[in-house]
């Protein structure tokens, strides 16, 4: 069982709720894949809005009653001082030491500010908060990470939102070597079951996703999807894979073979 | 009261509050889901009462969304 930062998880998927075509496919999803924990976010909200018990109260609402951790995120910041702010802020409404750390670097990519995430990290940590890094794959920033106190590591597969699955394996691979007893789950950029399972079969704990799932044609299959591909990745990292090799090897003994001549 | 002038949410406002939770209650802002910052910096909910407001303040109401 996957134990993150001193606590036990059901499974070895985090859903983000963001992007779903109903506040109640959020739950139908977490339920339908085994969700262990969901993202959640801070925004504005008019004065209404929380009079009339809107949309943040509703959301807060929905996501207590599925009895999942909470992973607050600072999605959206620029600097490790937003972040730090988003984080504490996070904190007081959500209850938990738990913090998804974002910083973003580029508008485009939306690849992480590594400078301002470690800066924002060490705050954090010294904070007491059980910080979960969106970062690359980069082995000297992941160093950085964990030296600031971080004992997990997010690093993207492909950029977020993309879809595009693991665009660098021999770096996702060196990661996993270079760092065998840390808490590795890929985070962003995950598109299909099968760049689930393809992460999962190197070896990574767990994998954080939202685009994929929510925006599929149907979110809740696609969670159903997700979840077995995870479990056949981890179960075949235990199994032990085969290599792939050069040449063809003969799968049927050579050995008493008849002969017709 | 004379009213003071903040920025909340990024949009002015005038108020005639002096304290962080009472311009919760003018503004109609309710909910134990709300998280407070003034200025950038982090004001717990139970420091509302006490966090004194001052003209040009900036405060941020934040509330739960949705995430990834």
């Amino acid at each position: 069982m996957l134990e993150v930062y001193g606590k036990k998880l059901s499974s070895r998927l985090i859903l983000g709720t963001a992007q779903y075509p109903s506040p109640e496919m959020i739950g139908e999803a977490v339920r339908a894949g085994g969700a262990c924990a969901v993202t959640v976010s801070l925004r504005r909200e008019s004065a209404q809005d929380t009079a009339a018990a809107g949309p943040g109260g509703i959301f807060w609402s929905m996501v207590r009653s599925l009895g999942v951790p909470v992973l607050p995120n600072t999605a959206g910041c620029h600097t490790a001082r937003e972040a730090v702010t988003t984080a504490q802020m996070a904190r007081d409404v959500f209850g938990t030491n738990w913090i998804k750390l974002e910083v973003i670097g580029n508008h485009d990519t939306l690849q992480p500010d590594v400078f301002e995430l470690v800066e924002a990290a060490r705050i954090l940590c010294d904070e007491g908060f059980d910080v979960f890094p969106y970062t690359t794959d980069d082995l000297v920033v992941a160093e950085r990470l964990l030296d600031a106190g971080c004992r997990v590591l997010m690093p993207w597969c492909a950029p977020i939102g993309s879809a595009r699955g693991p665009v660098n394996l021999d770096a996702l691979r060196s990661m996993r070597a270079h760092f065998p007893d840390i808490c590795l789950i890929v985070d962003a950029g995950i598109g299909r079951p099968s760049h689930a399972a393809t992460v999962m079969e190197l070896g990574y704990d767990a994998v954080l996703l939202n685009t994929a799932v929510a925006r599929a044609g149907d979110p809740v299959y696609m969670a159903r999807a997700f979840a077995g591909a995870i479990k056949a990745g981890r179960t075949a990292w235990h199994a032990g894979l085969l290599e792939p090799r050069d040449f063809a090897v003969p799968s049927t003994p050579v050995i008493g073979m008849a002969t017709f001549q | 009261m004379r009213e003071i002038s903040l920025i909340v949410n990024g949009q002015p406002a005038n108020v005639a509050s002096r304290d962080l939770a009472t311009l919760l209650t003018e503004l109609s802002y309710d909910g134990d889901w709300l998280a407070t910052a003034v200025n950038g910096v982090v004001i717990r909910r139970d420091d509302r009462v006490a966090y004194a407001l001052r003209p040009g303040d900036r405060v941020e109401i934040l509330s739960p969304m949705q995430g990834g």
